[in-house]
C-alpha cells in the first residue's frame, strides 16, 4: 500500500506541483465524495496555475490514485470539478478564455465557489467579464448562512435577468425557501424586475421569430402571388420549386466541398443564382408543357400541377434518396447576437430576413421600373386589353412564371439554411403561401408583405400561447373567417371589372 | 296534369342503365358471396378474402368518387377536402368498433387502449353513446354533414368559389388532420383506431362478416348512383348546372345559389361519411393520414379519370386508379408516384372527359 | 332566411303613387372613382324609359345597384312605395319583380332553349321544392307562347349555345318575360341584331309597356326613336337631361357631352 502511495507522491513532485499542499492532492483519492469535493475546492481556492493542471488531469482521468487505480468521479463531483476548473480559468491571461469561463459559471454555482469568485472579481479588469462574475458571485452567495450576504446577493441578481436567475430567485420568494423576511421581500422585488425584463425579451423574441417565419412565407408567397396574379392559376407545384432551390444549394455545397474547400463559406452566395435559374428553368418547362395548355381552366390546372408536384417529389427521392440531405450553415451565419438577456438573434435568421427584404426590393423594382414589370401588371389587370395593345401575353406568361419559380428557388436557398432539406419539404408550404396570397389580395405586392409578416408574427404569438398545432389550426380558421369578410383580401381591387 | 315522379325518373334513365344495375346487383349479392363462401379455397373459382376486401374497399372509394362528381361535375365546385368527410365518417364508426373491443385490448380495460396509455380514467364526453351501433351510424352521417353544412354556409354565403374554395377546403382538412394527430384530441393520435374485433358482437374477420360488408358497400354504391341520377335529372340538378355555368344569371332569375350549393355539398359530404363508415371495418384501421391533402386530391383524380358529370365514370375511375395503385405499390413501388403524377397531368391535358368521354366518342363514331 | 322574405314581398309592389322605381341621391365609388354621383331617377309604372349616355356614365352601375349586385355608398333605392332594394339580395330582388338583361347575353349555353325558359319561369324557386318540381301543363303552355313571341319555337330543343347572337338576345328577353316581372331592365338589348330583328324587338317592347315598366339602356338612336318614350341622359354618374328624344337631342349640354369639347 505505502509503496504505491510513494510512487504517486514521486510522480507529483516530478510534475512539480510544489506550491500545492500534497496532502490535498492525496485527499483527491479519498473514499468519500465529500472529502474529494472539499479537496477540489481547496485546490481551486489557491488559484495557482498548477491547481488547474491537477484538476484538469483529474477531470480527464489521467490522475492516478496512490493505489494505482483510477479516481472514481460521480456526477456531483464532476459538476463541482467543472465549476472549479472554470473558476481557475478566470485567472487566465486571455480575456476570451476568462469570458468563456465566466459564462460557464452562470449556472449551478455553489457557495463554496464564492471565495474564488471574490478573488477573480478583485483582479478582473474587463467590465463585461466583471459583470458576469458579479452575477455568479451573487448566485453563489444565495445559499450563504449570512443574512446580509444573501440580501446583497438577491438584490444584485435583480439586475441579471435570465431564466436561470428567475428559477434561483423563485424559492427565495417563498417562506419555505427563505426564513428571513427582508431577504424574502428583496427576492420578490428582484423577481418582479427579472420577470418584467424577461417578458420584454420574450416578446421581442417572438416578434423576431415571427418576422423570420414571415419572411420565409413571403419568399414562398411572392412567386405564387406573381403567377396567380398574372395567370389566375394556383401552381400546386410551387412548394416543389422551393425544394428545387434547396437541392440546388445542396449541390453547390457539395461542389464547394470537393473542389473549393477554402471558399466553403461562400457557397450560399454562389447557390443563389444557381437556385434561381434551376427553379426558373423547371418552372418554365412546367409552364410551356402543361400549364399553358390549361389556360382558362383553373381547377384543372390545380390538379395537373399537383400531379407535377408528385412527379418532382418522386424524382427528388430517386435522385437524392428519401432521407434529408445535410446542409451546413457557413461560418458567418452560425451563432447569433445577444441583444439582451434571454434574447439571442441567430445570424441565419437575421440573414434570411435581410435576404427576403432584398428579394422584395428586387421584385418591386422589376415590377414597377422595368418594361417587363409593366407588361406583367398590364396582363394582370386586363389580359385581353393587354393583348390588344401588342403585349405578347404568352411570352409574358412564360417569363412571369419563370420569375415566380426563380423566386421560389431563392426561397429554397433561404429555407435550406434553417430547415431540413428533403423531398417532401415543399408540401407544407403551398397552403401557407396561398393563405398569404389570399390574405394579401391578388396581385398586391404590399398586401403580400403585410400578410406574410403579420401571419408570421401572429402564428408565433399563438404558438407561445397555445402550442404549434393549435396555433396552426387557429390561423387557418382565422383566414377562413377573414375571407368571409373580405373575399378580395386586405388590399382589394374594387370595381365593375372585378369578378363579373 | 303531371307525370308521376317515378315514371319520369324511369324515363330519364336509359334501359341499358337499368340492365347494368340489375347485373351488378346479381354479381354483388349472389355470385361473389357464393364464390367466396361456398366454393372451396382450392377451386380456381374461389374468390379470396383479399379480393373481397379489395373490391369492398374500392366500392367505398367509388361512393366517394360519385359524391365528388355530384359536387364537382354537376355543381362545378372542386373540393380538395372530401377526405375529411370520409375520415370523419370512418372515425365516428371507428369509435363504435373501439368500444366493441371491450376488455379484449392489451390492457384489458373498458377504455380503448390508447386512453389507458394516456392515463385517462374515463371516456371524454364526445364518446358518449359510442357503444351504440345506431348512434355510431347516425354520427357517421351527421357529423360530416354538420361540418360540411357549417363550412359551406359561410363559404358559399360569401361567394367563395373556384380555386379559392378548393384551397380553403384543403386548408380545412389539413387543420383537421393536425387536430387528429394530437393525442389529447382523444382519437388515438398518430395511430388512430385499429385492432377491431367485432361488429354487433360478431367477429369482424369472419368470412360471413366480410361478405356482408362487401354487399353493403355494393348496395350503398348502387343506391348512391340511383339517388345521384335522380338529383341530376330533377329540376334541382338543372338549377345546379345553371349555377355552375352562369351564377349571376341564375341569381337574377330569382334562385338563391347558396341553398342549392349547400344542399348538394352537404349531401355529398354525408355520402362520404357513410362510405367512410363502411370502409373502416373492411380495412381494419383509420388514422389521421386519411385526412392528408394528398388523399383528398386523389379523390378528384378518380372522378377526372372516369369522366366528370357522368356519375358512372367516377366509379370506373376509382376502380382504375386504385387497382393501379395496388399493382404498382407491389410491383414497382418507386414508380407509383410517377404514374399517379402523370395520370393527373395526362387526364387534365388529353382526357378532359375521362374514360366515359372516350367511350362516348367511340360509340358515336361506330 | 331569404326564402321566406322573398315570398312575402312577391306580388306586393305598392304602386299607389304611380311610380315603380325611385332612385334618390345614389352614390357609388370604386377606389375614389365616382361611378354614380348623387343620381336621382324615378320610373313611372307602365313607363318605357330609355337611358343614354357616353361610356362610363354609370348606366351599368345603376343597373347593378337596382338589382342588388352593387350596394350604394349613399342614397335610397325603392321598388314601389315599400320595398327597399338596398336591403335585399339579388334573388330576392328578382322575386320582387325586377328582371334584368345583361349587356352581354348571359344564357345557359349547355341547356336547351326550352330548359332556359323553364328555369326562368315564375314559380317557387327554393332548393327544397326544386327536388320534386315538375312542369305543369299551363306552365308548358306559357313557355310555348313565349317561344313564339321571341320566334324561337323551332329552336326549342337546341342547346342555347348554338343560337346566333341576335337569337341569344331574344332568348334572354324571353327569359325575362316568363318571369313576369313588373320592371324590366334591359342593357343594350338590340346590340348585334339585324335591322329587321331590331325593329321587331322595338315592337315587342312597345307592346309590353303599360303592363310592365321598362328601362332600356341603348346607344342605337334609331331604336330609341322607334320606342318613342321619355329619354334620360346620364353623364358622370348623374342625370344630365331628361325629356323626349327631340328635346334631349337639342340640349346644349348633351351635345357638348356627346360631341366633345
Amino acid at each position: 500500500m505505502s509503496r504505491f502511495f510513494i510512487a504517486f507522491f514521486c510522480w507529483l513532485t516530478f510534475s512539480a506541483h510544489a506550491s500545492i499542499d500534497p496532502a490535498l492532492v492525496k485527499q483527491l483519492a479519498a473514499e468519500e465524495s465529500d472529502d474529494k469535493i472539499a479537496a477540489i475546492l481547496k485546490i481551486a481556492e489557491t488559484a495557482e496555475p498548477e491547481a488547474l493542471t491537477i484538476l484538469q488531469s483529474l477531470a480527464d482521468g489521467t490522475l492516478i490514485a496512490p493505489d494505482g487505480s483510477e479516481i472514481m468521479l460521480n456526477n456531483r463531483i464532476r459538476g463541482v470539478l467543472a465549476n472549479a476548473i472554470a473558476g481557475l480559468r478566470l485567472f487566465d491571461g486571455d480575456a476570451k478564455v476568462r469570458r468563456a469561463a465566466a459564462q460557464e459559471l452562470q449556472t449551478n454555482v455553489s457557495l463554496e465557489m464564492a471565495p474564488l469568485l471574490g478573488k477573480a472579481i478583485a483582479q478582473e479588469g474587463n467590465d463585461k467579464i466583471k459583470a458576469l462574475l458579479v452575477a455568479a458571485y451573487a448566485q453563489a452567495n444565495l445559499s450563504s448562512p449570512d443574512v446580509a450576504q444573501r440580501l446583497a446577493a438577491v438584490q444584485v441578481l435583480g439586475e441579471y435577468a435570465s431564466r436561470n436567475t428567475r428559477s434561483l430567485l423563485l424559492p427565495l420568494a417563498k417562506e419555505e425557501g427563505e426564513a428571513d423576511a427582508a431577504v424574502r421581500a428583496a427576492a420578490i422585488q428582484s423577481l418582479k424586475v427579472v420577470e418584467s425584463r424577461l417578458a420584454v425579451g420574450e416578446t421581442l423574441g417572438r416578434v423576431f421569430s415571427g418576422l423570420s417565419l414571415g419572411s420565409i412565407l413571403l419568399l414562398a408567397a411572392l412567386g405564387l402571388a406573381i403567377t396567380y396574379g398574372v395567370m389566375g392559376v394556383i401552381n400546386m407545384a410551387h412548394g416543389e420549386l422551393l425544394m428545387v432551390g434547396a437541392y440546388a444549394t445542396y449541390l453547390v455545397q457539395s461542389l464547394f466541398r470537393s473542389h473549393f474547400p477554402a471558399w466553403i463559406d461562400a457557397y450560399v452566395l454562389a447557390a443563389l443564382p444557381v437556385a434561381f435559374f434551376a427553379a426558373a428553368a423547371v418552372g418554365i418547362v412546367l409552364e410551356r408543357t402543361v400549364i399553358r395548355r390549361l389556360y382558362g381552366r383553373p381547377l384543372e390546372t390545380l390538379l395537373a400541377t399537383w400531379g407535377l408536384s408528385l412527379i418532382l417529389i418522386q424524382a427528388a427521392r430517386v435522385l437524392f434518396g428519401a432521407q434529408n440531405v445535410e446542409l451546413a450553415n457557413p461560418e458567418w451565419m452560425s451563432g447569433g447576437v445577444e441583444l439582451m438577456a434571454g434574447l439571442v438573434l441567430p445570424w441565419n435568421r437575421i440573414a434570411i430576413i435581410g435576404f427576403s427584404l432584398f428579394v422584395l426590393l428586387l421584385v418591386w423594382l422589376l415590377m414597377n421600373k422595368t418594361r417587363l414589370g409593366m407588361f406583367v401588371r398590364a396582363v394582370t389587370q386586363n389580359r385581353p386589353m393587354a393583348g390588344c395593345v401588342g403585349v405578347h401575353t404568352a411570352k409574358i406568361d412564360t417569363l412571369a412564371f419563370g420569375l415566380g419559380a426563380g423566386i421560389a428557388g431563392l426561397g429554397g436557398v433561404a429555407l435550406s439554411q434553417i430547415a431540413n432539406v428533403g423531398p417532401d419539404m415543399g408540401q407544407g408550404y403551398i397552403v401557407d403561401s396561398f393563405m398569404v396570397v389570399v390574405l394579401g389580395g391578388v396581385g398586391q405586392l404590399a398586401g403580400a408583405v403585410w400578410a406574410a409578416l403579420g401571419l408570421g408574427v401572429f402564428t408565433k404569438f399563438l404558438e407561445g400561447w397555445a402550442g404549434a398545432v393549435i396555433a396552426k389550426i387557429v390561423v387557418l380558421v382565422f383566414i377562413i373567417i377573414f375571407i368571409q369578410k373580405r373575399p378580395q383580401g386586405l388590399f382589394a381591387l374594387k370595381g365593375r371589372f372585378v369578378e363579373s | 296534369m303531371r307525370t308521376p315522379l317515378t315514371i319520369r325518373f324511369l324515363q330519364a334513365t336509359p334501359k341499358s342503365g337499368w340492365v347494368a344495375l340489375v347485373l351488378c346487383a346479381v354479381l354483388a349479392f349472389v355470385v361473389m358471396p357464393l364464390l367466396h363462401l361456398a366454393v372451396p379455397p382450392e377451386s380456381p373459382f374461389h374468390v379470396s378474402t383479399y379480393v373481397i376486401t379489395l373490391a369492398g374497399k374500392i366500392m367505398c372509394y367509388a361512393i366517394v368518387a360519385v359524391a365528388m362528381d355530384l359536387i364537382w361535375g354537376y355543381a362545378g365546385i372542386l373540393s380538395l377536402g372530401h377526405g375529411l368527410f370520409f375520415a370523419l365518417g370512418g372515425y365516428a364508426f371507428g369509435m363504435y368498433l373501439m368500444r366493441q373491443i371491450g376488455r379484449d385490448g392489451s390492457y384489458q380495460s373498458d377504455l380503448p387502449d390508447f386512453m389507458v396509455f394516456l392515463d385517462w380514467k374515463e371516456l371524454p364526453w364526445y364518446w358518449t353513446g359510442s357503444d351504440s351501433f345506431l348512434w355510431a351510424l347516425f354520427l357517421a352521417v351527421a357529423l360530416p354533414g354538420l361540418v360540411a353544412f357549417i363550412f359551406g354556409f359561410f363559404a358559399f354565403r360569401s361567394r367563395i368559389k373556384g380555386v379559392y374554395f378548393s384551397i380553403i377546403t384543403q386548408a380545412l382538412t389539413f387543420a383537421a388532420m393536425l387536430l387528429f394527430f394530437r393525442n389529447e384530441t382523444g382519437f388515438g393520435g398518430n395511430n388512430g383506431f385499429t385492432d377491431f374485433k367485432r361488429i354487433l358482437g360478431y367477429s369482424i374477420t369472419s368470412p360471413e362478416m366480410r361478405v356482408i360488408l362487401f354487399s353493403l358497400s355494393a348496395a350503398l354504391l348502387m343506391a348512391t348512383l340511383l339517388v345521384g341520377r335522380y338529383l341530376v335529372v330533377s329540376k334541382f340538378g338543372r338549377v345546379l348546372a345553371a349555377i355552375r355555368d352562369a351564377e349571376s344569371r341564375t341569381m337574377f332569375l330569382g334562385y338563391n345559389p347558396l341553398w342549392y350549393k349547400l344542399a348538394i355539398w352537404t349531401f355529398s359530404a354525408m355520402l362520404c361519411g357513410l362510405a367512410g363508415a363502411l370502409y373502416v371495418p373492411q380495412v381494419g384501421i383509420i388514422n389521421p393520414s386519411e385526412m392528408s391533402a394528398a388523399n383528398s386530391i386523389e379523390i378528384a383524380i378518380w372522378a377526372a379519370v372516369g369522366g366528370r358529370g357522368t356519375l358512372i365514370g367516377p366509379v370506373i375511375g376509382a376502380a382504375i386508379v386504385n387497382l393501379s395503385k395496388s399493382f404498382f405499390t407491389q410491383a414497382f413501388p418507386d414508380y407509383w408516384l410517377f404514374f399517379l403524377g402523370a395520370l393527373f397531368v395526362g387526364v387534365t391535358l388529353w382526357l378532359p372527359d375521362g374514360v366515359a368521354g372516350l367511350w362516348r366518342k367511340w360509340r358515336n363514331r361506330a | 332566411m331569404s326564402d321566406a322574405a322573398h315570398l312575402l314581398v312577391h306580388d306586393a309592389v305598392d304602386i299607389s303613387h304611380g311610380v315603380i322605381l325611385y332612385l334618390e341621391g345614389i352614390s357609388v365609388s370604386f377606389d375614389g372613382f365616382k361611378a354614380l354621383n348623387d343620381l336621382n331617377l324615378t320610373i313611372d309604372a307602365g313607363e318605357l324609359r330609355c337611358i343614354i349616355g357616353p361610356n362610363g356614365a354609370g348606366k351599368t352601375t345603376m343597373m347593378d345597384v337596382i338589382t342588388g349586385k352593387t350596394r350604394p355608398d349613399e342614397g335610397r333605392c325603392f321598388f314601389g312605395q315599400t320595398i327597399d332594394l338596398t336591403t335585399l339580395r339579388e334573388a330576392e330582388i328578382a322575386h320582387a319583380g325586377i328582371g334584368r338583361k345583361f349587356q352581354k347575353p348571359t344564357i345557359f349555353e349547355n341547356l336547351s332553349v326550352f330548359e332556359n325558359l323553364e328555369l326562368a319561369l315564375k314559380m317557387d324557386k327554393r332548393a327544397r321544392t326544386s327536388l320534386f318540381a315538375w312542369l305543369m301543363d299551363d306552365q308548358r303552355d306559357k313557355i310555348s307562347d313565349t317561344l313564339k313571341q321571341i320566334r324561337l319555337d323551332h329552336e326549342a330543343e337546341r342547346p342555347a349555345g348554338l343560337l346566333s347572337h341576335g337569337q341569344k338576345q331574344w332568348l334572354e328577353i324571353g327569359m325575362l318575360l316568363v318571369q313576369d316581372p313588373k320592371l324590366l331592365l334591359l342593357d343594350e338589348p338590340v346590340a348585334g341584331m339585324t335591322d329587321d330583328e331590331t325593329a321587331r324587338t322595338g315592337e315587342l317592347f312597345k307592346s309590353l309597356a303599360g303592363k310592365h315598366s321598362l328601362v332600356v339602356v341603348e346607344h342605337d338612336m334609331a331604336f330609341i326613336e322607334q320606342l318613342g318614350g321619355k329619354v334620360t341622359v346620364l353623364h358622370e354618374g348623374a342625370v344630365l337631361a331628361e325629356g323626349d328624344l327631340a328635346t334631349v337631342q337639342n340640349d346644349e349640354r348633351v351635345i357638348e357631352v356627346y360631341l366633345g369639347r
